[in-house]
C-alpha cells in the first residue's frame, strides 16, 4: 500500500532517463518548517520536482466564531492570526469597526497606534530574519534578536499588560494613555535598537555563507508574484512598490516620512534585505510619532463602543449604563459592508465586514496574506534543493495561525 | 478615475448583466449576473482604462432569505489608479455553480477552494476543487447559516445573554 500519495504531475523537463523519484513527507510537524505545514515532496536525488501542500492543521473557524460575537470580543480572535505581530491585527480590526460606525479618532490615538504598529512590524521582521539566519546555520543572531524582541514585548506590556496575544487598544482609541514608563521604554528602544540592528546586519548582510545560501534561492518574478496575490515585503522584494500605508494611508500614516524599500529578484536574499530595511524605516516612523505625539484625548467620542473610565462608571449613571451595554454587547451596529486593509507584518491584511444591523457581524472575512501567497511555494521551490526549500519558506514568513485562520 | 467613469465603461459592454450598483463606504459595489463572472472580471482586468490587475480577495456569503442564497464576492484592486472595486454574484442554493477564475489569477486557486470548503460553491473548471482547511471527510459546508456554531444539543452552555 502506498502511504504517501501525491497527485502532482511531474514536469518532463525535470526528468532525465536515470532519474529515480523519491517521495518524502516534509512536515506537518518538522522542526525546520516553523509551524504546521505539510509538503509531500517528490525528489530526484536532492532536487525537488514537485511539492503537494496540505494546510489547515490549526484551523480554528475564526470566521464562524466571529459571526457569533459582539465586535469587541473579536479583537482577541484577531490576535491569533499573525501572532508575531498581533497589535497590527488588533488595530486593523478596530479601524474596520470604526469605519463602519463612522468614528473619527483623535490624532493622538492615530499616532499611538502608529507607534505600536511599527513596533509590531519590527518584532515580526526581526523574528523572520533571525530565523532565516538559524536555517542557514547561524544561531547567534537569533538569540540576540530575541533579546531585542523582548524589549518590544516589554513595551506592549507597559501599554496594555499583555505580551504575545495583546488585545491592544479598543474600538475608538487606546485603553489607556501611554504611561511615562511606556514612553521611556520606547525612547530607550529607539536608542538601543539601531545599535543592535547594525550589529545584526554586520553579522549577516555580507556574510559569505549567508549570501551563498540565500542569493538566487526561491526567486519569483514581479509578474508572477502579482498573479499569485503577493503583498507586503515578499511582493516588494520582487520589485513592486505596493504598500497599503502609502496607497491608502490609514491612522495618519500620511503625516510621516518614510521610504518603501524594494528588491529586484524576489529571492530569499532580497526578501531578507527588504525586511531589514523596513525595520530601519519603522524606527524612523516611531521616532517621528513619538517626537510629534499630539496632545489630547486617547480615545474618540464613541460612548456606545468605548468603555467609559471606571471613575465615571461608579459616579455617573449614563456611564454605568453604557458600561453594561458594551460588556453585554447589546448595541446594534449600522447596516453596511466595509473593507479595510492594513499593512500587516507580511502583507495586506484585510477585513471584509458585512453588517446586517445586528450586534455581531453578519459575515467577517479575513484577507490573510499568508494564505494567499503560500500557494506559490511549489512553484518557487521547483527545481531547487531540499535545503533551499526550507530557506524559501522561512524567508516568506508563513505564519501558521494566519494561514489557517 | 471616478466611479461614474467605471460604471459608464462597464455599461457599454455589460449593461444587460449588471443588476445593481452602489457605493459602500467608498468602494464601488456591483452586483452582476453570475453567468458572466469571468467575462466581466476579465474585462475589468484587461480594459486599458481600468486595469484592475490585482485580485485582493474572494469570499462567499450566505443569505438564507434571498431567492439566490449563496454569493461570491470578489475584491479587485487597480494599482495604476489606486482604486478598489467589489463585485458580487449570487447563485441559487440548489445549483451553486460559477466559472473559476484560476485562468486569470493563480491566487484564485486557494481562495476558491476555501469558498468551496465553507459555502459549497462549485467553481466549474477549477483544477483541484477539494476541501482546504476543514477535514476531508466533512459532509457539510459549515459557514452556511443553518449550521450552528456549537453542538445544538449541549445544555451546559446555554446562555441567552451571550447569544448562544
Amino acid at each position: 500500500m502506498e502511504l504517501i500519495k501525491t497527485k502532482n504531475q511531474i514536469p518532463a523537463h525535470l526528468l532525465d532517463e536515470d532519474s529515480e523519484i523519491n517521495t518524502i513527507n516534509l512536515g506537518p510537524t518538522h522542526p525546520a518548517t516553523h509551524g504546521i505545514f505539510q509538503n509531500i515532496l517528490q525528489l530526484d536525488g536532492e532536487k525537488i520536482i514537485s511539492a503537494d501542500q496540505t494546510i489547515g492543521y490549526i484551523h480554528r473557524a475564526f470566521e464562524k466564531l466571529a459571526e457569533h460575537r459582539p465586535f469587541y470580543q473579536i479583537t482577541p480572535i484577531t490576535d491569533r492570526l499573525n501572532y508575531c505581530s498581533s497589535p497590527i491585527n488588533n488595530m486593523g480590526w478596530h479601524m474596520t469597526v470604526e469605519k463602519l460606525l463612522g468614528i473619527q479618532t483623535p490624532k493622538r490615538v492615530d499616532y499611538m497606534r502608529v507607534v505600536i504598529m511599527e513596533l509590531a512590524r519590527i518584532a515580526d521582521h526581526l523574528i523572520c530574519n533571525s530565523i532565516l539566519g538559524v536555517d542557514t546555520g547561524a544561531l547567534t543572531g537569533f538569540t540576540y534578536a530575541f533579546q531585542e524582541r523582548e524589549k518590544i514585548y516589554d513595551i506592549y506590556e507597559a501599554v496594555c499588560g499583555a505580551r504575545l496575544t495583546t488585545n491592544i487598544g479598543r474600538i475608538g482609541g487606546m485603553e489607556r494613555d501611554f504611561t511615562p514608563q511606556a514612553i521611556s521604554l520606547i525612547k530607550d528602544f529607539l536608542v538601543t535598537f539601531p545599535k543592535f540592528l547594525k550589529e545584526f546586519e554586520n553579522l549577516f548582510n555580507r556574510n559569505r555563507i549567508f549570501m551563498d545560501r540565500c542569493i538566487g534561492v526561491g526567486p519569483i518574478s514581479a509578474e508572477r508574484a502579482l498573479n499569485y496575490g503577493f503583498t507586503g515585503p515578499n511582493l516588494r522584494a520582487a520589485g513592486v512598490d505596493y504598500d497599503v500605508r502609502i496607497m491608502e494611508p490609514y491612522s495618519s500614516y500620511q503625516d510621516f516620512e518614510f521610504e518603501i524599500p524594494i528588491g529586484q529578484h524576489g529571492d530569499t536574499y532580497d526578501r531578507y534585505m527588504v525586511r531589514n530595511e523596513e525595520m530601519w524605516q519603522s524606527l524612523k516612523i516611531i521616532k517621528q510619532a513619538i517626537e510629534n505625539l499630539p496632545e489630547g484625548s486617547h480615545f474618540a467620542d464613541a460612548p456606545a463602543y468605548y468603555l467609559p473610565p471606571k471613575l465615571e462608571v461608579y459616579n455617573n449613571m449614563e456611564a454605568l449604563i453604557y458600561h453594561f451595554k458594551i460588556i453585554m454587547g447589546e448595541i446594534d451596529a449600522p447596516k453596511g459592508e466595509v473593507y479595510h486593509a492594513v499593512e500587516g507584518g507580511n502583507g495586506e491584511l484585510g477585513f471584509y465586514l458585512v453588517s446586517d444591523g445586528g450586534r455581531q457581524p453578519y459575515r467577517l472575512h479575513f484577507r490573510r496574506p499568508c494564505f494567499i501567497f503560500y500557494q506559490a511555494y511549489p512553484e518557487m521551490i521547483q527545481g531547487s534543493y531540499l535545503s533551499d526549500a526550507i530557506l524559501t519558506m522561512s524567508s516568506m514568513n508563513v505564519i501558521a495561525g494566519e494561514l489557517d485562520a | 478615475m471616478s466611479n461614474e467613469k467605471i460604471i459608464e465603461v462597464l455599461n457599454q459592454n455589460f449593461a444587460a448583466y449588471i443588476k445593481n450598483v452602489e457605493v459602500n463606504y467608498g468602494i464601488l459595489t456591483i452586483v452582476a449576473d453570475a453567468s458572466k463572472n469571468v467575462d466581466l472580471i476579465k474585462f475589468l482586468v484587461q480594459e486599458q482604462e481600468l486595469q484592475f490587475n490585482f485580485l485582493t480577495d474572494l469570499c462567499g456569503i450566505h443569505f438564507p432569505e434571498q431567492e439566490l442564497q449563496l454569493g461570491v464576492i470578489y475584491h479587485l484592486h487597480s494599482f495604476k489608479h489606486n482604486k478598489r472595486i467589489r463585485i458580487k454574484f449570487f447563485l441559487p442554493y440548489e445549483t451553486p455553480d460559477i466559472q473559476t477564475l484560476t485562468g486569470l489569477f493563480e491566487s484564485a486557486n486557494w481562495m476558491e477552494r476555501e469558498t468551496f470548503d465553507f459555502y459549497g460553491i462549485n467553481f466549474l473548471g477549477h483544477p483541484n476543487l477539494v476541501r482546504i482547511l476543514n477535514v476531508d471527510d466533512m459532509t457539510v459546508f459549515p459557514m452556511r447559516k443553518q449550521y450552528p456554531l456549537e453542538d445544538p444539543y449541549r445544555t451546559d452552555k446555554k446562555d441567552d445573554f451571550f447569544g448562544r
